[in-house]
Protein backbone atom coordinates (compact mmCIF):
# COMPACT_ATOMS: atom_id res chain seq x y z
CA UNK A 1 0.00 0.00 0.00
CA UNK A 2 2.75 2.28 0.75
CA UNK A 3 3.90 1.70 -2.24
CA UNK A 4 0.61 2.58 -4.18
CA UNK A 5 0.52 5.96 -2.23
CA UNK A 6 4.06 6.83 -3.35
CA UNK A 7 3.06 6.36 -6.83
CA UNK A 8 -0.45 8.07 -6.35
CA UNK A 9 1.96 10.74 -5.09
CA UNK A 10 4.40 10.87 -7.75
CA UNK A 11 2.14 10.55 -11.17
CA UNK A 12 -1.14 11.59 -9.44
CA UNK A 13 -2.13 14.07 -11.61
CA UNK A 14 -1.11 11.98 -14.81
CA UNK A 15 -3.48 9.21 -13.37
CA UNK A 16 -7.08 9.93 -13.15
CA UNK A 17 -7.70 5.81 -13.02
CA UNK A 18 -5.77 4.99 -9.92
CA UNK A 19 -7.15 7.80 -8.26
CA UNK A 20 -10.91 6.96 -9.04
CA UNK A 21 -9.90 3.79 -8.05
CA UNK A 22 -8.90 4.42 -4.54
CA UNK A 23 -11.42 7.00 -3.96
CA UNK A 24 -13.96 4.73 -4.47
CA UNK A 25 -12.32 1.89 -2.46
CA UNK A 26 -11.27 3.94 0.08
CA UNK A 27 -15.33 4.82 0.50
CA UNK A 28 -16.14 1.11 0.06
CA UNK A 29 -13.59 0.11 2.71
CA UNK A 30 -14.77 3.12 4.79
CA UNK A 31 -17.90 1.89 4.80
CA UNK A 32 -17.08 -1.99 5.71
CA UNK A 33 -14.91 -0.97 8.34
CA UNK A 34 -17.43 1.67 10.35
CA UNK A 35 -20.54 -0.50 9.19
CA UNK A 36 -21.74 -1.46 12.90
CA UNK A 37 -21.96 2.55 13.55
CA UNK A 38 -23.18 3.38 9.89
CA UNK A 39 -25.92 0.86 9.33
CA UNK A 40 -28.84 2.37 10.69
CA UNK A 41 -30.34 -0.94 11.65
CA UNK A 42 -29.52 -4.54 12.54
CA UNK A 43 -28.58 -6.62 9.60
CA UNK A 44 -30.33 -9.88 10.88
CA UNK A 45 -33.18 -8.46 13.04
CA UNK A 46 -36.60 -8.68 10.85
CA UNK A 47 -39.55 -6.26 11.07
CA UNK A 48 -42.95 -8.11 9.26
CA UNK A 49 -44.40 -5.03 8.85
CA UNK A 50 -41.07 -4.06 6.12
CA UNK A 51 -41.54 -7.71 4.32
CA UNK A 52 -40.25 -5.98 0.95
CA UNK A 53 -40.85 -2.65 1.87
CA UNK A 54 -40.05 0.03 -1.17
CA UNK A 55 -37.32 2.29 -0.75
CA UNK A 56 -38.55 5.21 1.80
CA UNK A 57 -36.50 7.75 3.81
CA UNK A 58 -36.56 5.48 7.29
CA UNK A 59 -35.21 2.31 4.20
CA UNK A 60 -33.39 4.11 1.80
CA UNK A 61 -32.46 0.89 -0.24
CA UNK A 62 -35.68 -0.61 0.87
CA UNK A 63 -35.82 -3.98 2.85
CA UNK A 64 -35.51 -7.77 1.88
CA UNK A 65 -38.39 -10.52 1.91
CA UNK A 66 -37.88 -11.06 5.66
CA UNK A 67 -37.93 -7.28 6.44
CA UNK A 68 -34.23 -6.87 6.90
CA UNK A 69 -32.90 -3.57 5.83
CA UNK A 70 -31.27 -3.88 2.79
CA UNK A 71 -28.83 -0.76 3.27
CA UNK A 72 -27.49 -2.26 6.63
CA UNK A 73 -27.27 -5.70 4.93
CA UNK A 74 -25.18 -4.47 2.10
CA UNK A 75 -22.94 -2.08 4.81
CA UNK A 76 -22.65 -5.40 6.66
CA UNK A 77 -22.09 -7.61 3.33
CA UNK A 78 -19.67 -5.73 2.09
CA UNK A 79 -17.58 -6.18 5.09
CA UNK A 80 -17.24 -9.51 4.82
CA UNK A 81 -16.85 -9.70 1.12
CA UNK A 82 -14.18 -6.97 1.28
CA UNK A 83 -12.50 -9.51 4.24
CA UNK A 84 -13.00 -12.15 2.01
CA UNK A 85 -11.04 -11.17 -1.16
CA UNK A 86 -8.58 -9.15 0.35
CA UNK A 87 -7.05 -11.70 2.35
CA UNK A 88 -7.50 -14.62 0.00
CA UNK A 89 -5.55 -12.46 -2.46
CA UNK A 90 -2.97 -11.48 0.20
CA UNK A 91 -2.33 -15.29 1.29
CA UNK A 92 -2.06 -16.07 -2.27
CA UNK A 93 0.10 -13.26 -2.74
CA UNK A 94 2.35 -14.48 0.94
CA UNK A 95 3.02 -18.56 -1.25
CA UNK A 96 3.29 -17.15 -4.77
CA UNK A 97 5.96 -13.44 -4.23
CA UNK A 98 8.67 -16.72 -2.84
CA UNK A 99 7.81 -19.14 -5.20
CA UNK A 100 8.21 -17.00 -8.07
CA UNK A 101 11.33 -15.18 -6.86
CA UNK A 102 12.95 -18.79 -6.25
CA UNK A 103 11.97 -20.17 -9.54
CA UNK A 104 12.65 -17.30 -11.60
CA UNK A 105 16.14 -16.62 -9.57
CA UNK A 106 17.48 -20.20 -9.40
CA UNK A 107 16.26 -21.49 -12.38
CA UNK A 108 17.28 -24.98 -13.43
CA UNK A 109 15.73 -28.04 -11.28
CA UNK A 110 14.42 -25.19 -8.68
CA UNK A 111 12.25 -23.87 -11.54
CA UNK A 112 10.82 -27.32 -13.55
CA UNK A 113 9.70 -28.48 -9.76
CA UNK A 114 7.94 -24.84 -8.69
CA UNK A 115 6.70 -24.52 -12.15
CA UNK A 116 4.81 -28.00 -12.77
CA UNK A 117 3.86 -27.74 -8.82
CA UNK A 118 1.85 -24.59 -10.47
CA UNK A 119 1.00 -26.28 -13.62
CA UNK A 120 -0.90 -28.97 -11.48
CA UNK A 121 -2.97 -26.43 -9.60
CA UNK A 122 -3.13 -24.54 -13.16
CA UNK A 123 -5.26 -27.29 -15.29
CA UNK A 124 -8.15 -27.70 -12.76
CA UNK A 125 -11.18 -24.88 -13.71
CA UNK A 126 -11.44 -22.06 -10.89
CA UNK A 127 -14.87 -23.08 -10.11
CA UNK A 128 -14.25 -27.34 -9.61
CA UNK A 129 -11.48 -26.30 -7.59
CA UNK A 130 -13.54 -24.02 -5.14
CA UNK A 131 -16.17 -26.24 -4.61
CA UNK A 132 -13.85 -29.26 -4.07
CA UNK A 133 -12.44 -27.31 -1.58
CA UNK A 134 -16.13 -26.35 -0.08
CA UNK A 135 -17.02 -30.09 -0.22
CA UNK A 136 -14.19 -31.44 1.92
CA UNK A 137 -14.06 -28.65 3.80
CA UNK A 138 -17.58 -27.39 4.16
CA UNK A 139 -18.60 -24.19 2.75
CA UNK A 140 -18.20 -20.89 4.99
CA UNK A 141 -16.32 -17.48 4.61
CA UNK A 142 -12.70 -18.60 5.20
CA UNK A 143 -12.96 -22.05 2.90
CA UNK A 144 -14.26 -19.67 0.48
CA UNK A 145 -10.98 -17.41 1.16
CA UNK A 146 -8.87 -20.44 1.16
CA UNK A 147 -10.13 -21.99 -2.40
CA UNK A 148 -9.84 -18.34 -4.03
CA UNK A 149 -6.32 -17.95 -2.63
CA UNK A 150 -5.14 -21.57 -4.17
CA UNK A 151 -7.14 -20.69 -7.37
CA UNK A 152 -4.91 -17.21 -7.64
CA UNK A 153 -1.55 -18.65 -6.53
CA UNK A 154 -0.46 -20.10 -9.73
CA UNK A 155 -1.66 -17.22 -11.71
CA UNK A 156 0.48 -14.72 -9.16
CA UNK A 157 3.94 -16.42 -8.95
CA UNK A 158 3.78 -17.28 -12.67
CA UNK A 159 3.85 -13.32 -12.92
CA UNK A 160 5.99 -12.82 -10.12
CA UNK A 161 8.60 -15.88 -11.76
CA UNK A 162 8.83 -13.87 -15.53
CA UNK A 163 9.35 -10.87 -13.67
CA UNK A 164 11.66 -12.08 -11.64
CA UNK A 165 13.72 -13.45 -14.68
CA UNK A 166 13.44 -10.39 -16.15
CA UNK A 167 15.03 -8.42 -12.84
CA UNK A 168 18.15 -11.71 -12.30
CA UNK A 169 19.05 -10.89 -15.74
CA UNK A 170 20.61 -7.35 -15.11
CA UNK A 171 24.27 -7.15 -14.45
CA UNK A 172 23.72 -5.41 -10.88
CA UNK A 173 22.65 -8.90 -9.55
CA UNK A 174 25.60 -10.70 -11.01
CA UNK A 175 27.59 -7.52 -9.74
CA UNK A 176 26.21 -7.82 -6.08
CA UNK A 177 27.29 -11.55 -6.38
CA UNK A 178 30.48 -10.83 -7.17
CA UNK A 179 30.75 -7.81 -3.96
CA UNK A 180 29.94 -11.24 -1.81
CA UNK A 181 26.19 -10.58 -1.19
CA UNK A 182 24.85 -14.15 -0.36
CA UNK A 183 21.26 -15.28 -2.46
CA UNK A 184 19.11 -14.18 0.15
CA UNK A 185 20.65 -10.76 0.37
CA UNK A 186 20.76 -10.55 -3.46
CA UNK A 187 17.10 -11.56 -3.86
CA UNK A 188 16.12 -9.20 -0.54
CA UNK A 189 17.76 -6.09 -1.33
CA UNK A 190 18.49 -6.28 -5.29
CA UNK A 191 15.46 -8.74 -6.77
CA UNK A 192 12.12 -8.28 -5.03
CA UNK A 193 11.97 -4.55 -4.54
CA UNK A 194 12.72 -4.62 -8.56
CA UNK A 195 10.52 -7.41 -9.51
CA UNK A 196 7.28 -6.64 -7.47
CA UNK A 197 5.97 -3.88 -9.50
CA UNK A 198 3.71 -6.35 -12.00
CA UNK A 199 2.84 -8.83 -9.34
CA UNK A 200 1.06 -6.24 -7.86
CA UNK A 201 -0.65 -5.06 -10.75
CA UNK A 202 -1.45 -8.35 -10.96
CA UNK A 203 -2.75 -8.82 -7.56
CA UNK A 204 -4.89 -5.45 -7.73
CA UNK A 205 -6.88 -7.04 -11.04
CA UNK A 206 -7.19 -10.33 -9.66
CA UNK A 207 -9.28 -8.75 -5.98
CA UNK A 208 -11.89 -7.42 -8.66
CA UNK A 209 -12.30 -11.14 -9.75
CA UNK A 210 -12.09 -12.39 -6.39
CA UNK A 211 -14.92 -10.23 -5.17
CA UNK A 212 -17.19 -12.10 -7.99
CA UNK A 213 -16.07 -15.16 -7.33
CA UNK A 214 -16.46 -14.80 -3.34
CA UNK A 215 -20.13 -13.13 -4.94
CA UNK A 216 -20.52 -16.46 -6.93
CA UNK A 217 -19.95 -18.89 -4.01
CA UNK A 218 -21.98 -17.11 -1.23
CA UNK A 219 -24.86 -16.75 -4.44
CA UNK A 220 -24.71 -20.62 -4.75
CA UNK A 221 -24.38 -21.14 -0.73
CA UNK A 222 -21.23 -22.05 -0.75
CA UNK A 223 -19.53 -18.86 0.65
CA UNK A 224 -20.29 -17.13 3.32
CA UNK A 225 -23.71 -18.63 5.18
CA UNK A 226 -26.85 -17.24 6.16
CA UNK A 227 -27.99 -15.23 8.42
CA UNK A 228 -24.66 -13.55 7.94
CA UNK A 229 -25.27 -10.78 5.33
CA UNK A 230 -22.96 -11.29 1.95
CA UNK A 231 -23.62 -9.38 -1.25
CA UNK A 232 -22.90 -12.64 -2.94
CA UNK A 233 -26.34 -14.40 -1.02
CA UNK A 234 -28.30 -11.18 -1.16
CA UNK A 235 -28.41 -11.63 -5.16
CA UNK A 236 -29.59 -14.78 -4.40
CA UNK A 237 -32.57 -14.35 -1.68
CA UNK A 238 -33.68 -11.05 -4.31
CA UNK A 239 -33.42 -13.96 -7.18
CA UNK A 240 -36.82 -14.79 -6.16
CA UNK A 241 -38.87 -11.46 -5.89
CA UNK A 242 -37.26 -9.64 -8.81
CA UNK A 243 -40.35 -8.42 -10.40
CA UNK A 244 -42.14 -7.54 -7.31
CA UNK A 245 -38.97 -5.86 -5.04
CA UNK A 246 -36.34 -5.63 -7.73
CA UNK A 247 -34.37 -3.25 -4.73
CA UNK A 248 -33.15 -6.25 -3.08
CA UNK A 249 -31.75 -7.91 -6.02
CA UNK A 250 -30.35 -4.27 -7.35
CA UNK A 251 -28.52 -2.70 -4.30
CA UNK A 252 -26.56 -5.59 -3.98
CA UNK A 253 -25.67 -5.80 -7.32
CA UNK A 254 -24.15 -2.39 -7.30
CA UNK A 255 -22.40 -2.99 -4.50
CA UNK A 256 -20.44 -5.61 -5.72
CA UNK A 257 -19.92 -3.34 -9.39
CA UNK A 258 -18.60 -1.00 -7.50
CA UNK A 259 -16.58 -2.68 -6.04
CA UNK A 260 -15.04 -4.41 -8.75
CA UNK A 261 -14.59 -1.00 -10.67
CA UNK A 262 -12.73 0.10 -7.47
CA UNK A 263 -10.23 -2.50 -8.00
CA UNK A 264 -10.14 -2.62 -11.54
CA UNK A 265 -9.63 0.97 -11.37
CA UNK A 266 -6.86 0.70 -9.58
CA UNK A 267 -5.39 -2.00 -11.25
CA UNK A 268 -4.98 0.00 -14.39
CA UNK A 269 -4.06 2.40 -12.41
CA UNK A 270 -0.79 0.66 -11.19
CA UNK A 271 -0.34 -1.61 -14.51
CA UNK A 272 0.20 2.54 -15.95
CA UNK A 273 2.11 3.50 -13.32
CA UNK A 274 4.45 0.02 -13.07
CA UNK A 275 4.44 -1.63 -15.57
CA UNK A 276 3.81 0.15 -18.82
CA UNK A 277 5.46 -2.56 -20.33
CA UNK A 278 2.49 -5.00 -19.42
CA UNK A 279 4.31 -8.20 -18.28
CA UNK A 280 1.68 -8.71 -15.75
CA UNK A 281 -0.86 -8.81 -18.89
CA UNK B 1 54.53 -18.41 -9.16
CA UNK B 2 54.71 -14.81 -10.27
CA UNK B 3 51.11 -15.51 -12.03
CA UNK B 4 48.10 -13.55 -10.38
CA UNK B 5 45.82 -15.42 -12.29
CA UNK B 6 46.89 -18.41 -14.55
CA UNK B 7 43.63 -19.92 -16.68
CA UNK B 8 43.99 -23.50 -18.10
CA UNK B 9 41.96 -25.97 -20.86
CA UNK B 10 39.13 -23.71 -19.71
CA UNK B 11 35.90 -24.88 -21.35
CA UNK B 12 32.24 -24.07 -20.75
CA UNK B 13 29.26 -24.61 -23.23
CA UNK B 14 25.31 -23.90 -22.80
CA UNK B 15 22.73 -26.12 -23.80
CA UNK B 16 21.29 -24.71 -27.29
CA UNK B 17 17.53 -24.93 -28.63
CA UNK B 18 16.47 -28.21 -29.77
CA UNK B 19 14.58 -31.53 -29.23
CA UNK B 20 16.08 -32.97 -25.79
CA UNK B 21 16.73 -36.60 -27.96
CA UNK B 22 19.46 -33.99 -30.05
CA UNK B 23 20.08 -31.26 -28.42
CA UNK B 24 23.66 -30.02 -28.97
CA UNK B 25 25.80 -27.84 -26.75
CA UNK B 26 26.70 -24.37 -28.05
CA UNK B 27 30.27 -23.88 -26.98
CA UNK B 28 31.24 -20.48 -25.58
CA UNK B 29 34.90 -21.36 -24.19
CA UNK B 30 36.83 -24.27 -25.74
CA UNK B 31 40.36 -25.08 -24.11
CA UNK B 32 41.43 -21.59 -23.61
CA UNK B 33 44.77 -20.68 -21.38
CA UNK B 34 45.81 -17.32 -20.86
CA UNK B 35 47.36 -16.06 -17.52
CA UNK B 36 47.94 -12.00 -15.67
CA UNK B 37 50.70 -11.24 -13.75
CA UNK B 38 50.31 -8.76 -10.77
CA UNK B 39 49.62 -4.96 -11.56
CA UNK B 40 49.67 -5.93 -15.70
CA UNK B 41 46.68 -5.69 -18.01
CA UNK B 42 45.48 -7.76 -20.13
CA UNK B 43 43.23 -7.12 -23.17
CA UNK B 44 40.74 -9.92 -24.36
CA UNK B 45 39.44 -9.43 -27.55
CA UNK B 46 37.18 -10.80 -29.75
CA UNK B 47 33.96 -10.20 -31.55
CA UNK B 48 30.07 -10.57 -29.72
CA UNK B 49 29.31 -14.02 -29.46
CA UNK B 50 33.07 -15.35 -29.10
CA UNK B 51 33.01 -16.49 -25.59
CA UNK B 52 35.24 -13.31 -23.78
CA UNK B 53 32.05 -12.69 -21.72
CA UNK B 54 31.88 -16.23 -20.37
CA UNK B 55 35.32 -16.82 -19.93
CA UNK B 56 34.92 -13.40 -17.66
CA UNK B 57 32.59 -14.71 -15.82
CA UNK B 58 34.09 -18.52 -15.35
CA UNK B 59 37.08 -16.40 -14.09
CA UNK B 60 34.59 -14.62 -11.27
CA UNK B 61 33.06 -17.60 -10.31
CA UNK B 62 29.77 -16.45 -11.28
CA UNK B 63 29.90 -19.71 -14.20
CA UNK B 64 31.05 -22.73 -13.45
CA UNK B 65 33.32 -23.73 -16.27
CA UNK B 66 33.05 -27.60 -17.54
CA UNK B 67 36.76 -28.54 -17.61
CA UNK B 68 40.16 -26.39 -17.01
CA UNK B 69 41.21 -24.75 -14.07
CA UNK B 70 41.36 -21.14 -12.39
CA UNK B 71 44.11 -20.73 -10.70
CA UNK B 72 44.17 -17.05 -8.75
CA UNK B 73 47.34 -16.73 -6.35
CA UNK B 74 48.10 -20.49 -6.64
CA UNK B 75 44.60 -21.44 -5.43
CA UNK B 76 42.21 -23.24 -7.92
CA UNK B 77 38.81 -20.76 -7.86
CA UNK B 78 36.22 -23.84 -8.18
CA UNK B 79 37.44 -25.90 -4.95
CA UNK B 80 37.13 -22.21 -2.90
CA UNK B 81 34.35 -22.72 -0.10
CA UNK B 82 33.40 -20.75 3.19
CA UNK B 83 35.83 -17.79 3.95
CA UNK B 84 38.10 -18.39 1.47
CA UNK B 85 35.27 -18.11 -1.33
CA UNK B 86 34.74 -14.35 0.03
CA UNK B 87 38.14 -13.37 -0.03
CA UNK B 88 38.60 -14.57 -3.20
CA UNK B 89 35.44 -12.63 -4.12
CA UNK B 90 36.61 -9.30 -2.74
CA UNK B 91 40.08 -9.55 -4.56
CA UNK B 92 38.41 -10.28 -7.72
CA UNK B 93 36.19 -7.56 -9.00
CA UNK B 94 33.85 -6.94 -12.21
CA UNK B 95 33.09 -3.80 -13.71
CA UNK B 96 30.44 -4.04 -16.56
CA UNK B 97 29.60 -2.77 -19.97
CA UNK B 98 26.31 -0.91 -19.59
CA UNK B 99 26.22 1.41 -16.71
CA UNK B 100 22.26 1.67 -17.06
CA UNK B 101 22.16 -2.27 -16.10
CA UNK B 102 25.27 -2.43 -13.91
CA UNK B 103 23.46 -0.31 -11.37
CA UNK B 104 19.89 -0.88 -9.23
CA UNK B 105 17.61 1.60 -10.06
CA UNK B 106 16.25 1.62 -6.80
CA UNK B 107 19.06 2.19 -5.19
CA UNK B 108 21.31 5.80 -4.35
CA UNK B 109 24.40 4.89 -6.22
CA UNK B 110 26.55 5.83 -2.87
CA UNK B 111 24.61 2.78 -1.54
CA UNK B 112 25.76 0.77 -4.77
CA UNK B 113 29.38 2.06 -3.90
CA UNK B 114 28.83 0.52 -0.36
CA UNK B 115 27.56 -2.91 -1.29
CA UNK B 116 30.74 -5.09 -1.48
CA UNK B 117 32.36 -2.77 2.12
CA UNK B 118 28.93 -4.23 3.69
CA UNK B 119 28.84 -7.37 2.79
CA UNK B 120 32.59 -8.21 3.17
CA UNK B 121 32.31 -6.13 6.68
CA UNK B 122 35.35 -3.95 5.94
CA UNK B 123 35.67 -1.53 8.15
CA UNK B 124 33.31 0.12 11.16
CA UNK B 125 29.75 1.99 9.51
CA UNK B 126 31.63 5.29 10.12
CA UNK B 127 34.54 4.10 8.32
CA UNK B 128 32.56 2.87 4.90
CA UNK B 129 30.88 6.13 4.97
CA UNK B 130 34.68 7.75 4.45
CA UNK B 131 35.86 5.72 2.36
CA UNK B 132 32.47 5.61 0.04
CA UNK B 133 33.46 9.37 -0.09
CA UNK B 134 37.10 8.64 -0.80
CA UNK B 135 35.79 6.31 -3.95
CA UNK B 136 33.77 8.90 -5.10
CA UNK B 137 36.74 11.39 -5.11
CA UNK B 138 39.21 8.76 -6.39
CA UNK B 139 36.86 8.58 -9.37
CA UNK B 140 36.54 12.12 -10.03
CA UNK B 141 32.89 12.40 -8.96
CA UNK B 142 31.21 15.29 -6.64
CA UNK B 143 30.77 12.86 -3.65
CA UNK B 144 27.03 14.57 -2.75
CA UNK B 145 26.06 12.64 -5.96
CA UNK B 146 25.99 9.24 -3.80
CA UNK B 147 22.53 10.18 -2.29
CA UNK B 148 21.19 10.18 -6.39
CA UNK B 149 19.94 7.51 -7.95
CA UNK B 150 21.37 5.87 -11.50
CA UNK B 151 18.75 7.92 -13.88
CA UNK B 152 19.91 10.94 -12.87
CA UNK B 153 23.62 10.55 -13.95
CA UNK B 154 24.92 10.03 -17.36
CA UNK B 155 26.32 7.41 -18.73
CA UNK B 156 30.05 8.51 -17.94
CA UNK B 157 28.99 9.61 -14.54
CA UNK B 158 27.41 5.95 -13.99
CA UNK B 159 30.46 4.49 -15.09
CA UNK B 160 32.58 6.04 -12.57
CA UNK B 161 30.09 4.72 -9.64
CA UNK B 162 30.68 1.26 -11.07
CA UNK B 163 34.21 1.43 -11.23
CA UNK B 164 34.48 3.40 -7.35
CA UNK B 165 32.23 0.18 -6.75
CA UNK B 166 34.90 -2.44 -8.07
CA UNK B 167 37.71 -0.66 -6.33
CA UNK B 168 35.73 -0.47 -2.98
CA UNK B 169 36.92 -3.80 -1.57
CA UNK B 170 40.29 -3.23 -2.67
CA UNK B 171 41.04 -5.78 -5.12
CA UNK B 172 43.69 -7.35 -6.82
CA UNK B 173 42.46 -8.03 -10.29
CA UNK B 174 39.69 -6.07 -12.37
CA UNK B 175 37.64 -8.01 -14.63
CA UNK B 176 36.28 -5.18 -17.19
CA UNK B 177 33.70 -6.38 -19.80
CA UNK B 178 33.19 -3.49 -22.43
CA UNK B 179 33.34 -0.88 -20.17
CA UNK B 180 33.47 1.64 -22.62
CA UNK B 181 31.70 0.48 -25.77
CA UNK B 182 28.21 1.97 -24.22
CA UNK B 183 29.82 5.41 -23.96
CA UNK B 184 30.14 8.18 -26.69
CA UNK B 185 33.49 8.78 -27.95
CA UNK B 186 35.16 11.83 -25.57
CA UNK B 187 33.63 10.24 -22.41
CA UNK B 188 34.93 6.90 -23.78
CA UNK B 189 38.64 8.50 -23.63
CA UNK B 190 37.83 10.03 -20.03
CA UNK B 191 36.77 6.70 -18.53
CA UNK B 192 39.98 4.51 -20.14
CA UNK B 193 42.22 7.57 -18.86
CA UNK B 194 40.65 6.82 -15.25
CA UNK B 195 40.62 3.55 -15.45
CA UNK B 196 45.01 4.00 -16.31
CA UNK B 197 45.58 5.97 -13.65
CA UNK B 198 43.72 4.31 -11.24
CA UNK B 199 45.36 0.85 -12.56
CA UNK B 200 49.12 2.62 -11.89
CA UNK B 201 47.85 4.27 -8.54
CA UNK B 202 46.62 1.19 -7.00
CA UNK B 203 48.72 -1.77 -8.67
CA UNK B 204 45.72 -3.29 -9.57
CA UNK B 205 45.94 -6.27 -12.53
CA UNK B 206 42.80 -5.98 -15.21
CA UNK B 207 41.26 -8.13 -17.87
CA UNK B 208 40.14 -5.74 -20.28
CA UNK B 209 37.53 -7.47 -22.30
CA UNK B 210 36.59 -5.52 -25.76
CA UNK B 211 35.92 -6.08 -29.28
CA UNK B 212 37.90 -2.89 -30.34
CA UNK B 213 41.16 -3.48 -31.06
CA UNK B 214 42.19 0.59 -30.32
CA UNK B 215 41.13 0.82 -26.89
CA UNK B 216 43.25 -2.69 -26.42
CA UNK B 217 46.15 -0.91 -27.62
CA UNK B 218 45.50 2.05 -25.36
CA UNK B 219 45.65 0.29 -22.32
CA UNK B 220 46.77 -2.88 -22.22
CA UNK B 221 50.86 -4.51 -21.74
CA UNK B 222 49.45 -7.95 -23.53
CA UNK B 223 46.50 -9.06 -25.50
CA UNK B 224 44.85 -12.00 -26.03
CA UNK B 225 42.30 -13.15 -29.15
CA UNK B 226 39.18 -15.09 -29.11
CA UNK B 227 37.57 -16.37 -32.26
CA UNK B 228 34.87 -18.59 -31.57
CA UNK B 229 35.61 -19.73 -28.19
CA UNK B 230 38.95 -20.70 -28.61
CA UNK B 231 42.01 -18.15 -28.34
CA UNK B 232 44.02 -17.53 -31.68
CA UNK B 233 46.69 -15.53 -30.62
CA UNK B 234 48.19 -13.82 -27.69
CA UNK B 235 51.57 -12.05 -26.87
CA UNK B 236 52.50 -8.49 -25.97
CA UNK B 237 50.26 -5.83 -27.23
CA UNK B 238 53.13 -4.51 -29.51
CA UNK B 239 54.11 -7.80 -30.94
CA UNK B 240 50.26 -8.26 -31.72
CA UNK B 241 49.58 -5.25 -33.32
CA UNK B 242 52.55 -4.47 -34.57
CA UNK B 243 53.48 -8.30 -36.14
CA UNK B 244 49.81 -10.36 -36.26
CA UNK B 245 50.20 -13.80 -37.14
CA UNK B 246 46.60 -15.36 -37.41
CA UNK B 247 44.04 -13.98 -40.34
CA UNK B 248 41.40 -13.31 -37.65
CA UNK B 249 43.79 -10.77 -36.13
CA UNK B 250 44.92 -8.89 -38.69
CA UNK B 251 41.29 -8.48 -39.97
CA UNK B 252 40.88 -6.98 -36.71
CA UNK B 253 43.13 -4.29 -36.94
CA UNK B 254 42.32 -3.36 -40.17
CA UNK B 255 38.65 -2.73 -39.14
CA UNK B 256 40.33 0.27 -36.61
CA UNK B 257 39.32 3.37 -38.14
CA UNK B 258 42.60 5.12 -38.56
CA UNK B 259 43.07 8.78 -40.16
CA UNK B 260 44.98 8.02 -43.94
CA UNK B 261 47.91 10.43 -43.23
CA UNK B 262 48.99 8.55 -40.43
CA UNK B 263 48.45 5.32 -42.05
Amino acid sequence: MSAAVEIRARRGRRNPALIVGLALLGLLGGIAVFAPYLAPFDPESYDIQQIMGAPSWTHPFGSDVLGRDVMSRIFHGLRVSLLVSLSAVAASLLVAVPLGLLAGYFGSWVDSAISRFLDMILVLPAMLLAITFIAILGPGSAVAALAIAVIYLPILARVMRTSTLVVTRNDYVLGARARGASHLRVIVGHVAPNALGPVIVQASVLSAFAMQLEAGLSFLGLGTQPPTPSLGGMLSDGRDVLTVAPWVEIFPGLAIMAAVLAFTFIGAGLREAFDPAGVSE
Amino acid sequence: MAELLQVTGLCKSYPAAGPWFRRRRAVAVDDVSLSVARGRTLGLVGESGSGKSTLGRCILGLTRPERGSVLFDGTEVQDLSGKARSEFRRRVQPVFQDPWGSLDPRWPVGRSVREALDCFGIGTPRDRAARVRDLFDRVGLDPALAHRRPDTLSGGQRQRVAIAAALASEPDLIIADEPVSALDMSVQAQILNLFMDLQSDLGVAAIFITHDLGVVEHVSDAVAVMYRGRLVETGDTDQVMGAPRHDYTRTLLAAIPRPRHLA
